[in-house]
């Protein structure tokens, strides 16, 4: 630096000995300043991570095989509806489907359970190659108009875009997501013995998360009666009913309706199920579904054709570590027994080269 | 330099081209010209202030913004930022522009902050008081306000303002002593001469009367060039002029000694002082970590923009089909619709890159950024580094080269103040193989070959007697030391005798200062030098007169001088000392072997030595060489050949009298970190300006050169014999047949005693060797022998080196084939250009000014500080660095990989996997403290060890842990564990439900499990690389993990009123109230860290490196109480610690440190 031109005055400030710049210069003698922390000083030998590799295993195989079990005793049932097949019952819906008819299609599918469901059944709808999380989509809906602001339910975010308005009416709910909404209405029945069919009770509360139905979606303004809260609004345009009308239930209607709101929480990916039904166990005595014959009613309203999806219901029960999935307990076991495995290799070069770096090297 | 010359050309444009002259005429005190003069043109010249700065408070903003966005990464972050801005991408433009805006805010506060430092120096310096004399009187003025012309008045002791001519001195002979140490490193004192007339203007009051100007060519760089004329009007108009040479001109920075004071005129000043224009700007110096680091970001960038690519077109691919591209339930809006296709893929393309642009990280930016600057405290802060003499501790100028440190091949170092402490002291002199000691301590010493003795009861016997007082009184007489009285009123003698301090010897030679005063211990006082009398104050306190008749002064031919004198018994002699090599053969009595033998002994101890002879003159004689002298000075054509026959026929027919030996005492353990250096794999250079024997000696005393090294020379001396060509060629032949040689016995297995050889080379023949080829090509390749033979010798040392050739030898290494790193250290202004030369300069804060220490990049206090600096700070900032360079590479793999899989299982819509608080925060909070403290902290082995081991050092040369099967086993590690992340999640999720309460989740939730998983394997990944764990690695690893927990409950905790969408909404939350979750992130994490762990362990254990292998002693001693692994332990440690003194080679100290595990 060109600064450095005059040297004799600051060299003569710097090396009188004065004790008041040397105290200033010299470093303070902590541990921290002269990286002398106290510290623990773990190293990865063979020798240290062996008992870790062995634990691991130890620990990871009862898991897996805990997990596994678990999944196996599982009952799930899985029933595709979607009607391409010429001789499936709903060939004719599917085929027939029309956006502006006003007389819904329905098929009843036959199907026979082996085994009794013991516990609470969950009735999933699922559906293949719906891309619920398409960018587009994901974000076409609008967070504040769901929770109830009332600008947003007449001003919708752009990002409900095309789906903002319809002829100048703001859209309730607005959105891509709303818009297609799964509108099948699936039914029930259990043939009993004697040939009487039974509806099986479906209960429709208790398939959205507690917070979503309470917090996040909320029905605009103090308004009880929601059909005037959505004056000014329009139905989606995909939509048989208005948004009002979607329950008789005031407390399951409107931006609070369970279906929509379970609808609403995007899929990860394109193939997905939700939670449509909980088959609630009636008593300890007998099974929710007991093994038999069944029909499931389907109101054909929900159009896949156009692009190869599929539909499906799956009747599910549930254990505390959730539906159905072998995955987890088999890659349980495999990582226990891949940790074990290496454990015993480890210990094989423990004792071949560690003792070797021990003890071989030293000199007479 | 570049650049300051086109602003010269500018302002020299801007100034018109009709005012631009070679010459600039300057009158003196600014007076208005005579009358008669010649038309006087004004030209303006720039005041003296010296500007380092950079920026002004008002251009701080614009110019730091631009200078930062002209680097590629901030410019490719700002672009994506922009884009971002501009079209509809799947992230917020806050995940990249709040990471910018955070770099750029601290980089501009950091460079704000150092300019601060060159203001606040320039003020200092700029501010600072000088005497100006003006209308007769002499007023005080800051340094930057003087002008061309004014008249300053410059007291002993002060350093020069600004390029001056000397009009007249406080000496009647119109003489000043300067020092130019701070310029070119020479402390002599040199002699300046005041104009003659104006050698009698003496008080403020004649400069008032003194008419005249100065004619001078304009500013240029050359330190010893200056021609001028200075015309002087008296009171007729016919002005005198005399002409103005380089001795008339004081230099900026220059320091006046010796001298009350003087009076000189500026003529150059401020920014065109010749100081000023020798300055190189400063480079920006970049680090081989660097380099790297670009090439990675380089790979990173491609993979990003093939990524984009592949999936621009596999979008394209699948969407082909209008019903995936448009279903029912995913209409596009009618605008989106009209594009058209190509602007629509480029768009796809642009949102693909800022989707995928985090794999580039700006963060490290930052972190690399700040564990720099951080990390050079330690530097500062390091108590070993502090040097209580000096009061001073290690000093930081730039921290862009912490790494570099740990990556030096090639160490070029200074030799006077250096290596040495530039303080000559008399050891000891020999006479007639008598040992004379002048201080007790020395008297425990065993002097084998020769009788040891206290001078006071040694008695040689009478005719020892007379030579021994001929010896002494040959050293007192035989010189060129000036006597210098600090006070003369008291008398010399009395001074002298009674208060040591107040007289004082000086001479362009140190050596000869230390001999004199070595003969005052000895009891022989040179007094003064009084009428062309030299008297001595002899053992009896009597004053002995010697007329001085001649001097045969030194010159580096012939290696010694000579003096003529007459006794006041009226005897001529001729004393001579000198060389051994050029004494000897002139002589033809006297006890020649035990002398030799005893120079000898003392030339191998690295002593400085000199041989002492006479000859007594006839009047007869005398006459004859004052005629032989007389007519050799008259001559006019051949002067300089005719004085050298006339000396060599002088000097001869010489009686032996003895030795002398004379120590530049060598800094403190010099030789120990020389040692260290050679043995951590470095090439140690010596490059001085001192002349070759000394220079020689000092190497043999710093263990340099060893006793066994054979020594090549490539001097002027042989190549007047040879011819350049052939000298290089048998040099180069020598080395490189003990070089084959060599590979054939280690082959079998006899590598005994291979000779290792030094390199002595002068300039001049430097500077031959590096001259471009004129006409035949054979002569272009002296280059690459010079270089191949350099190469082969384990250590060089370059004397008679100018400032610049030093940066030259720097280059020439610099751009040898293997680019190998350099480093250079100095304290002197003259080696300031190798210091900003070499890849990473080292100041000594020495004697010789604070040149060397400034323009460095760092500074310590002593050349021992070097070993630390380099084996301990180099080594930890090196591997800190690279890991957390690999580090970050690594996280954000891991990071952006899972993103990019995501879009093939979402349509390829760009589609974000994270949200965007995490998107943003990832880099910047979650995974960013550990791995900046991990690069402050690190400490993979123990600093003594590092430095007790330097060989440890080799582990890490030629950037070992940044090479490419190195990164790419990073990457790849940062592939498999996003694989691991995605697809484990994958299938987990895929078609199942994950609750007890058969409740679903969404892809925010997949989103967020995958980054959980990641954020904590990558935080563990690091705590498994971590060797050293403090509190501070504790609590802010843990730390971090934490507030990822605490940060996502909160984020999902609360409907956050500024926020258009709550898709975060208890989404955390949820995934923890679910039992598969916790299994699946534990899974995860395993099965993530696993193969690192496995491949670390395996490595270890079947080819561990030698710092594995010192690890795991360190671990082992530390871990075990047991006695017997103690002992050998300790054993051990002794034995590395004798074999400390001998050498061991890099192989044989492996085996050692295979010991301690």
């Amino acid at each position: 630096m060109m600064a450095s031109s005059y040297n004799a005055k600051e060299d003569g400030h710097v090396t009188v000995p004065g004790g008041g710049t040397i105290q200033n210069k010299k470093p303070d003698n902590t541990a921290f300043k002269q990286q002398r922390l106290p510290a623990w000083q773990p190293i990865l030998t063979a020798g240290t991570v062996l008992p870790a590799f062995f634990v691991i295993g130890l620990i990871f195989i009862p898991i897996g095989i805990g997990l596994y079990v678990t999944s196996n005793n599982i009952k799930e049932f899985e029933i595709d509806y979607t009607g391409t097949d010429m001789s499936s019952p709903c060939f004719n819906c599917s085929q027939s489907f029309s956006w502006n008819s006003t007389r819904p299609c329905t098929c009843a599918l036959p199907f026979s359970l082996e085994q009794p469901f013991e516990s609470n059944v969950f009735m999933y709808y699922g559906l293949s190659n719906f891309y619920q999380n398409h960018r587009r989509y994901v974000k076409s809906r609008d967070d504040s108009q769901l929770n109830g602001d009332t600008t947003s339910l007449m001003n919708p975010s752009k990002e409900c875009e095309p789906y903002a308005r319809n002829e100048k009416m703001p859209i309730a709910p607005c959105g891509a997501i709303a818009n297609s909404m799964f509108n099948d209405t699936l039914d029930l029945y259990y043939i009993d013995p004697n040939g009487t069919r039974i509806q099986i009770p479906l209960m429709k509360k208790g398939i959205a998360w507690w917070t979503d139905k309470h917090v996040k979606f909320r029905n605009p303004g103090g308004n009880p009666n929601l059909t005037s809260a959505f004056q000014g609004t329009t139905k989606p345009i995909n939509w048989r009913k208005p948004v009002y009308e979607l329950d008789t239930d005031a407390e399951n209607n409107g931006f609070i309706n369970e279906d929509f709101i379970v609808w609403m929480r995007t899929a990860a990916l394109p193939t997905f199920r939700k939670l449509y039904r909980i088959i609630q166990k009636k008593n300890n005595m007998t099974p929710t579904l007991p093994r038999g014959n069944y029909t499931l009613e389907v109101t054909y309203n929900y159009p896949v054709r156009s692009f190869e999806g599929r539909k499906r219901v799956i009747l599910s029960t549930i254990s505390w570590m959730g539906g159905k999935n072998p995955f987890l307990g088999i890659a349980y076991i495999t990582v226990g027994s891949v940790c074990f495995f290496l454990g015993v290799v480890l210990l094989i070069i423990h004792h071949k080269y560690g003792s070797r770096n021990n003890t071989a090297d030293i000199p007479n | 330099m570049d650049f300051s010359s086109i602003r010269k050309l500018i302002t020299r444009w801007c100034a018109g081209e009709e005012n631009w002259v070679d010459t600039r005429t300057v009158y003196i005190g600014n007076k208005e010209p005579p009358p008669g003069a010649e038309a006087y043109i004004p030209q303006r010249y720039p005041d003296n202030r010296i500007i380092s700065s950079k920026y002004t408070f008002w251009n701080f903003f614009p110019k730091n913004l631009f200078e930062q966005f002209r680097r590629i990464a901030n410019f490719y972050f700002l672009i994506i930022f922009l884009v971002q801005l501009i079209i509809d991408t799947p992230t917020s433009p806050i995940t990249s522009g709040l990471p910018l805006f955070f770099v750029i805010t601290v980089t501009a506060i950091k460079q704000g902050y150092e300019d601060w430092l060159r203001h606040k120096a320039d003020n200092a310096i700029n501010q600072c008081p000088v005497h100006e004399v003006q209308h007769g009187k002499v007023i005080r003025k800051q340094s930057r306000k003087l002008r061309v012309g004014d008249v300053v008045l410059i007291k002993e002791d002060e350093t020069f303002p600004c390029d001056l001519i000397l009009l007249s001195t406080s000496r009647e002979d119109g003489t000043c002593f300067v020092t130019t140490a701070s310029l070119d490193g020479e402390s002599s004192h040199k002699t300046y001469y005041a104009v003659q007339d104006t050698k009698a203007f003496i008080t403020e009051e004649d400069f008032d009367t003194l008419q005249a100007s100065i004619e001078c060519e304009q500013p240029q760089p050359d330190l010893y060039k200056f021609v001028g004329r200075i015309n002087i009007y008296s009171d007729r108009n016919e002005p005198i002029a005399r002409p103005l040479g380089s001795e008339n001109l004081l230099l900026r920075g220059a320091t006046l000694k010796n001298t009350q004071h003087i009076y000189a005129v500026a003529i150059y000043t401020g920014m065109e002082t010749k100081m000023a224009l020798n300055y190189q700007s400063k480079s920006q110096k970049r680090s081989a970590v660097e380099k790297s680091m670009n090439a990675y970001l380089i790979v990173y960038l491609c993979i990003l923009i093939s990524k984009a690519l592949i999936n621009t077109v596999l979008k394209y691919v699948w969407q082909a089909d209008p019903d995936k591209d448009e279903p029912f339930y995913n209409q596009k809006t009618d605008t989106e619709r009209q594009r058209h296709i190509l602007i629509r893929a480029f768009t796809d393309f642009l949102a693909f890159m800022v989707l995928f642009n985090y794999i580039i990280p700006v963060s490290m930016y930052v972190t690399v950024e700040m564990q720099k600057f951080l990390g050079s405290y330690f530097i500062m802060w390091d108590d070993e580094m502090f040097d209580e003499e000096l009061g001073e501790r290690a000093q930081v100028n730039t921290s862009d080269l912490n790494e570099e440190l740990g990556q030096v091949e090639y160490v070029f170092t200074d030799k006077t103040g250096t290596l040495t402490e530039n303080n000559m002291e008399f050891i000891e002199c020999c006479v007639d193989g008598y040992v004379y000691v002048p201080d007790a301590i020395c008297n425990g010493q065993v002097m084998p070959g020769s009788t040891s003795m206290d001078m006071i009861d040694s008695s040689p016997g009478p005719g020892g007697k007379e030579s021994e007082e001929l010896f002494f009184r040959a050293l007192c007489l035989c010189h060129t030391v000036q006597v210098k009285e600090e006070e003369t009123v008291d008398g010399i003698k009395m001074g002298i005798h009674q208060n040591k301090a107040t007289s004082f010897y000086i001479s362009s030679s140190p050596d000869e200062v230390a001999l004199v005063e070595g003969m005052k211990r000895l009891g022989f006082t040179y007094l003064r030098l009084k009428d062309s009398h030299m008297e001595i104050l002899n053992r009896e306190d009597e004053v002995e007169r010697f007329e001085l008749l001649e001097v045969l002064t030194f010159d580096s031919v012939r290696r010694r001088m000579s003096v003529i004198v007459r006794s006041t018994t009226g005897e001529y002699y001729l004393f001579c000392k000198g060389a051994d090599s050029s004494i000897f053969p002139r002589v033809i009595s006297g006890k020649v072997e035990q002398v030799k033998a005893r120079v000898e002994h003392n030339a191998v101890e690295g002593l400085r030595t000199l041989c002492v002879a006479y000859r007594k003159l006839s009047v007869a004689q005398y006459e004859e060489t004052c005629h032989l002298l007389n007519s050799a000075k008259l001559a006019l054509q051949d002067r300089d050949r005719k004085l050298a026959e006339a000396y060599d026929l002088i000097e001869k027919d010489f009686v032996l009298l003895g030795a002398t030996a004379v120590e530049d005492r060598l800094q403190d353990k010099a030789a120990d970190t020389i040692e260290s250096l050679q043995k951590a794999g470095m090439k140690v250079w010596v490059l001085t300006g001192d002349k070759m024997e000394t220079a020689a000696a000092t190497c043999y005393a710093s263990k340099l050169f060893r006793r066994s090294t054979q020594i090549l020379e490539l001097t002027t001396k042989r190549t007047e014999e040879q011819s350049l060509h052939d000298v290089l060629f048998d040099l180069s032949k020598t080395v490189l047949r003990q070089h084959g040689s060599m590979t054939r016995d280690t082959f079998s297995g006899l590598s005994a005693d291979c000779v290792d050889y030094g390199l002595i080379i002068d300039g001049a023949t430097l500077s031959a060797v590096l001259k471009p080829s004129q006409e035949d090509s054979s002569q272009g390749n002296y280059k690459e022998i010079f270089l191949e033979i350099c190469r082969n010798c384990s250590a060089v040392l370059c004397c008679r080196m100018a400032p610049l050739q030093k940066a030259q030898i720097v280059k020439l290494i610099k751009s040898s084939p293997e680019h190998p790193i350099t480093l250079a250290i100095g304290d002197g202004a003259n080696d300031v250009s190798m210091i900003l030369e070499a890849h990473v300069g080292i100041g000594i804060m020495g004697k010789e000014g604070r040149q060397a220490a400034r323009n460095s990049d760092y500074a310590i206090p002593k050349f021992k500080h070097l070993k630390k600096m380099l084996l301990v700070h180099g080594h930890y900032y090196y591997i800190r660095i690279s890991e957390l360079v690999q580090y970050f590479f690594y996280k954000n793999v891991a990071f952006i990989f899972p993103q990019f899989l995501y879009q093939f299982f979402c349509g390829f819509s760009q589609q974000p996997l994270y949200d965007t608080a995490y998107l943003t925060l990832y880099n910047i909070s979650f995974t960013s403290l550990p791995i900046l403290l991990f690069s402050l902290i690190e400490q993979h082995i123990n600093m003594d060890i590092l430095k007790k081991d330097p060989s440890l050092y080799r582990d890490i040369a030629k950037n070992s842990l940044l090479r490419w099967p190195i990164f790419i086993y990073w990457t790849f590690l940062g592939v498999f564990d996003a694989v691991v992340f995605f697809f484990g999640s994958y299938f987990l999720f895929n078609n199942s439900t994950f609750t007890s309460n058969g409740q679903m989740f969404g892809n925010w939730t997949f989103g967020t499990l995958v980054f959980t998983v990641l954020v904590f394997t990558v935080t563990l990944k690091l705590a498994l690389d971590t060797h050293y764990w403090t509190w501070i690695n504790h609590f802010v690893i843990w730390g971090s993990l934490l507030f990822f927990v605490i940060f996502s409950l909160l984020w999902g905790g609360i409907i956050w009123p500024f926020l258009n969408y709550q898709r975060m909404y208890y989404v955390f939350i949820q995934m923890l109230s679910s039992g598969p979750a916790w299994l699946s992130i534990i899974l995860l994490i395993v099965i993530s860290l696993l193969p690192d762990v496995v491949k670390k362990v395996i490595c270890r254990a079947l080819w561990p490196t030698t710092t594995e292998r010192i690890q795991v002693g360190e671990h082992t001693h530390t871990h075990t109480n047991t006695y017997t692994h103690t002992h050998t332990h300790a054993h051990i440690m002794h034995r590395s610690t004798s074999s400390h003194f001998t050498s061991v080679t890099p192989a044989s100290s492996r085996e050692l440190i295979g010991l301690t595990s």
